[in-house]
């Protein structure tokens, strides 16, 4: 069952800060809870379906439906790390078409910052069936998609100049953000100067990382029509999962093969129909293969894909996170998902930057990557329309 | 093995489990041994006691014979933990074994600058002192 134009994106809310000392997470899920009803005219008392992944605190879902005072018979506490959220609405379309839900809230929150503590979630891995084999080696989770960039890089001889190229596109996007975590436009020399963490990944390949969160409102068709709202439609979804494929490991590409092409075929689109794209980047490697992924452009070739200010806005070829994206904007609770989702309603409302605004953006695409591209990840796409 | 070679990496004693005990048992006595399938010949890594790909749930532990090549590689210069702190910077790796499985490792024992994609490396087994010992390799001389 297709659930193209069964869901509105009615509200969007990005918390405005990067570091939340003095907060706890569930408080910072109800004020981007609160925040992103305002924006779709609702209150708690319409929410009748509520997601939550790995960030939630506690008993994830239901720990905090309860600490929201929410009155709903639907809870989903999917995790795929920072593609949740992505799959969160896919999940809510369907749920909606089914005609189970009218409203769905989906939150995130999390101090990676200022808390201490990683994402929530983690317990869960101690016993996970591959966690003596991959455990003894020191893999942080940059070290991981360098393997991937190290990888692409002798199949098919891209450059760290190239992936560099999407950094500086995200730096440039993000001086118009007064929000962002960093704000100067770095060049190309910048980013292969800055310090080597990871060989071929240096830091400013590499994601902030922020305290923060975020929220959607997901609709009806009804609801949708009743709200004074400028309600965006979901014409597309697809996920993929990725493993390690019991050890015929490919480190060239990632779910979004799959996601990717499923939310198209829903859609009815291709990729050269999308005016603006937000792409998970948590490294610069993860944008620069999925951009192939996705089919931008074949296989092997992002790295010349990126060049020639392809990414920046408004004029590039594919916009690509005019918010900054997680390598300067926001990386909240170490997920970079809800962000995605985030920035593409603002295009589509044109609701962006007037610097980054894409001139008439009719159709937009949000991806999230989730766990590692070194190991196992679950990728979620959407595309999204105007009314 | 390298005769040569002394282990100088965190060896932490492993998570391990009924399931992949025999495997621990066998690095402990400087072996590879791996679950292969009795019906479709397949070596799943990490190893597991039912095949992921045809469902048999007859695998029989083989020795494998403890050299591969270098599948993909990046060296570690910085942001890792205190117990990694002092061995910066060390080479994580993915290793094909000859027989085909690829495995998460560190290259060890040479200069990380080194290290490529394709060479061949040995492995070597650094006791944690439990009973087990983590599989490393080294480049093949």
């Amino acid at each position: 069952m297709s659930v193209r134009r069964v869901a509105h994106i009615a509200g969007v809310y990005e918390h405005p800060l990067r570091e939340i000392p003095d907060k706890t997470v569930a408080q910072i899920h109800a004020q981007v809870a609160v925040g992103a009803l305002a924006d779709a005219g609702l209150t708690i008392a319409d929410v009748d379906a509520y997601y939550s992944a790995g960030d939630a605190p506690g008993f994830g879902a239901l720990s905090m439906a309860d600490y929201l005072g929410l009155d709903c018979n639907h809870l989903n506490d999917t995790e795929t790390g920072g593609s949740s959220y992505l799959l969160h609405v896919q999940q809510a379309a369907q749920a909606i078409a089914a005609g189970h839900i009218d409203v769905a809230l989906i939150t995130l929150a999390g101090k990676p910052r200022t808390g201490g503590a990683g994402p929530g979630g983690s317990a869960r891995f101690s016993s996970a069936p591959e966690a003596g084999f991959e455990n003894q080696f020191g893999m942080g989770v940059i070290s991981g998609y360098a393997m991937a960039a190290t990888r692409h890089m002798h199949e098919f001889g891209t450059t760290s100049a190239q992936l560099a190229e999407i950094k500086v596109a995200a730096s440039t996007h993000a001086q118009h953000n007064p929000n962002a975590f960093l704000k100067d436009v770095v060049t190309v020399e910048q980013v292969l100067e800055s310090r080597m963490i990871s060989d071929p990944l240096h830091l400013l390949d590499a994601c902030v990382v922020t305290d923060g969160g975020g929220a959607l409102v997901v609709v009806s068709d009804a609801v949708a029509k009743r709200l004074n709202r400028h309600t965006i439609p979901v014409l597309g979804t697809g996920f993929g999962f990725k493993g390690a494929n019991s050890g015929r490991v490919d480190l060239t590409y990632t779910g979004a093969r799959t996601s990717g092409a499923a939310a198209f075929e829903e859609a009815g689109v291709t990729p050269s129909d999308i005016d603006y794209a937000s792409i998970y980047d948590s490294f610069t490697i993860t944008v620069l293969v999925t951009l192939e992924d996705l089919g931008f452009c074949e296989k092997g070739k992002g790295g010349e894909f990126v060049l020639d200010g392809a990414l920046q806005a408004p004029y590039g070829r594919l916009p690509f996170n005019t918010d900054g994206g997680g390598l300067c904007n926001n990386h909240p609770a170490n997920r970079g998902g809800m962000t995605k989702v985030i920035e593409a309603v603002r295009q589509l409302r044109g609701e962006a930057h007037a610097a980054v605004q894409v001139p008439d953006c009719e159709i937009a695409l949000a991806h999230g990557t989730g766990g590692s591209m070194a190991t196992r990840m679950g990728s979620a796409t959407l595309i999204l329309g105007r009314d | 093995m390298s005769d040569s070679y002394t282990s100088y990496l965190p060896a932490k004693p492993p998570e391990t489990n009924i399931e992949t005990q025999p495997f621990w048992d066998a690095t402990a006595q400087g072996r590879i041994d791996l679950a292969v399938c009795d019906d479709c010949g397949f070596i799943p890594w990490y190893p597991r006691l039912m095949c992921p790909d045809c469902q048999s749930t007859s695998m029989t532990w083989t020795t494998m014979a403890g050299t591969g090549t270098v599948y993909s590689y990046s060296v570690t210069r910085a942001g890792v933990g205190r117990a990694w702190k002092e061995h910066l910077p060390f080479v994580l790796a993915y290793v094909q074994l000859d027989e085909g499985p690829i495995m998460m490792t560190n290259v060890v024992a040479c200069d990380p600058d080194e290290v490529e994609v394709g060479m061949a490396v040995t492995a070597v087994f650094d006791d944690t002192g439990e009973g087990t010992a983590i599989v490393r390799f080294t480049p093949t001389h």
